[in-house]
């Protein structure tokens, strides 16, 4: 159960730009377990998404090397291996809900059977059941974001990979979206690599906590939670959990006297 | 009722300005002719005469509007429509090949900016001669396009849907090239995280995303090839059609014909743009892309 489904070893990514190279990575190295929630926190441009994208073979690296499932990142994507969930919910104003759920189901070929299967059961998951016919202007922000989280998890890969899913909700709306999400995790048990910019979500979520910081772009830490598999809101006032929020802190604040 | 009115009221007023403006301008242009007729019957003409006699010549320098509102009147509801003289079978001349030539000219530009927006070569092999085609003056070119299809035994609609064609494909080929091209990063990179195939993105992402921009250049392009349509009826020889009905009017000093024809030009004109823009409002709604 324990085996390791991301391994990153000295990876390191160069952008080439006008105004000379940007090494938005530089000796990463990480492993990721099955079934871990990871949390990546770290000022802007540390190269979180960067990173993330490497994982989902969106950017390809410069040194080192990334492996998913044993699989270079491309052909992980190509087999499936992961759900990727963007900053923004990107759903397509002409499909209803369910239209957009089923959009990567069709373009990996499922059958149509097997596609209402599979809508019917990630909605569920979601708790949007009876929003499958709606068009996304007619949800709120919150649940266009569970929807792309649903279309992300229809076609049942074993890792999903979110950047900043929930950075544009408020905080209300997040709680209650942070507390969906662990249910869903424990449900699925699936592997989660999650960007985020703030220190509690990071903390009530993960299991493993990254935490990154710029110029060059790189791991300054990696803190694994104490905290048990189930988490209600409330474990937020516990002393374990602000003893790991303060190491988190304490992290970052690292990352920044570098430079 | 009241908000009616509110929305009209400028619009009416606008035209009242229009049509005044008019008038004083048919009694100040006409005004010549009959000072000099007056003059050789040495008679000398009252105002209200003067106006009277200027707003009801028979070949008047600028017809009044009542003068021009009987005269597409006539055209179109006072002859049998199957008849030379009625506005409604040479409006009907031109719509046909207006029709003609927007389905092969807004055909041409979709297809061309699919090439475009797949093809790197294509985008700069096609656009700069698009560009060309449409600096070259319509008037240069019309003639030629007759006389070289007439030569080879065609003649009628064909030659001048293409000139029609020529016109239209342009603003479609841009306005589609542009909508092809809305899909931003993100959206790209969800294909991509799908592994999507070029034809699935653009079937199901690139295409649909593209219809607003289609439809906007569509509205262009219909009645670029309405303009086109006529300028290819100008040509000596074209005896149907709302062009030929200008050009006829213009050697005959019909003046009152011109401009019945002109007008007859213009209500067609909005009337194809607007049956684009109820399909357009229609399409987009259905599609929660209306605006
Ligand atoms: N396509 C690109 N071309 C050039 N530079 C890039 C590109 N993408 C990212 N960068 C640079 O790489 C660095 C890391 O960017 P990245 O987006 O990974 O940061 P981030 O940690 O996700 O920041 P944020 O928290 O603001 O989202 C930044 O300096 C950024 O300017
Ligand atoms: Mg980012």
């Amino acid at each position: 159960m324990d085996d390791t489904v991301i391994k990153a070893q000295g990876v390191g990514l160069t952008f080439q730009t006008a105004d000379g190279p940007i090494h938005a990575l530089k000796d990463v190295d990480l492993d990721i377990d099955r079934g871990e929630f990871v949390s990546f926190i770290g000022p802007s441009g540390c190269g979180k998404t960067t990173f993330l994208r490497s994982i989902a073979a969106l950017e390809t690296v410069t040194a080192g090397q990334i492996s998913v499932n044993g699989m270079t990142p491309d052909q992980a994507r190509k087999a499936r291996a992961y759900g990727y969930v963007f900053q923004a919910p990107g759903l397509y104003p002409w499909r209803t809900i369910r239209g957009n759920i089923s959009l990567p189901l069709e373009i990996m070929g499922f059958s149509r059977e097997e596609r209402a299967k599979r809508i019917a059961h990630v909605l569920e998951l979601v708790e949007l059941e009876n929003f499958g016919g709606k068009y996304p202007w007619q949800l709120s922000g919150g649940m266009q974001q569970r929807a792309s989280i649903a279309r992300a998890l229809a076609f049942d890969a074993d890792i999903l990979l979110m950047d900043e899913p929930f950075g544009a909700l408020d905080e209300i709306v997040r709680d209650r979206l942070n507390e969906a999400l662990l249910t869903l995790w424990a449900k699925t048990q699936k592997t989660i690599g999650f960007v985020t910019h703030s220190i509690p979500e990071a903390v009530y979520l993960s299991t493993k906590i990254v935490v990154m910081s710029p110029r060059p772009g790189r791991i300054t830490r990696v803190i694994q939670s104490t905290l048990p598999r189930e988490r209600p809101l409330e474990i937020r006032d516990t002393p374990e959990f602000i003893a790991l929020a303060h190491e988190v802190r304490e992290g970052l604040r690292e990352g920044h006297s570098y430079d | 009722m009241t908000r009616v009115w509110r929305n009209a009221a400028p619009v009416l007023t606008v035209l009242m300005v229009i049509i005044a403006i008019w008038y004083l301008g048919a009694v100040r242009m006409n005004a010549t002719w009959e000072r000099d007729q007056a003059a050789r019957a040495s008679e000398e003409l009252t105002t209200s005469q003067m106006i009277t006699r200027t707003l009801t010549q028979d070949r008047p320098i600028l017809p009044a509007p009542h003068q021009v509102a009987v005269g597409l009147y006539d055209g179109i509801a006072g002859q049998a429509i199957t008849s030379r003289r009625s506005l409604v079978w040479h409006a009907w001349v031109t719509l046909s090949a207006t029709l003609a030539g927007f389905a092969i000219g807004a055909g041409a530009g979709i297809l061309l900016a699919v090439g475009i927006v797949h093809s790197r070569s294509m985008d700069q092999s096609v656009m700069p001669w698009a560009v060309a085609s449409q600096t070259v003056p319509i008037l240069a070119i019309a003639p030629m396009v007759i006389v070289v299809f007439a030569s080879a035994g065609i003649t009628g609609l064909l030659p001048k849907a293409i000139i029609a064609a020529w016109l239209s494909f342009f603003p479609v080929l841009v306005g589609m090239v542009k909508g092809l091209r809305t899909p931003d990063a993100m959206q790209l990179d969800q294909m991509k995280s799908w592994s999507a195939s070029d034809n699935q993105q653009f079937w199901r992402l690139r295409l649909p995303s593209s219809l607003p921009y289609l439809f906007t250049s569509l509205k262009v392009a219909i009645a670029a090839a309405l303009v086109g349509t006529i300028v290819g009826e100008l040509p000596a020889g074209a005896t149907a059609g709302l062009g030929a009905r200008l050009l006829s009017g213009s050697y005959y000093g019909q003046t009152v014909q011109i401009w019945s024809a002109l007008f007859a030009a213009a209500l067609l004109a909005a009337g194809l743009v607007a049956i684009v823009g109820i399909i357009e409002k229609a399409t987009l709604r259905r599609m929660g892309l209306a605006r």
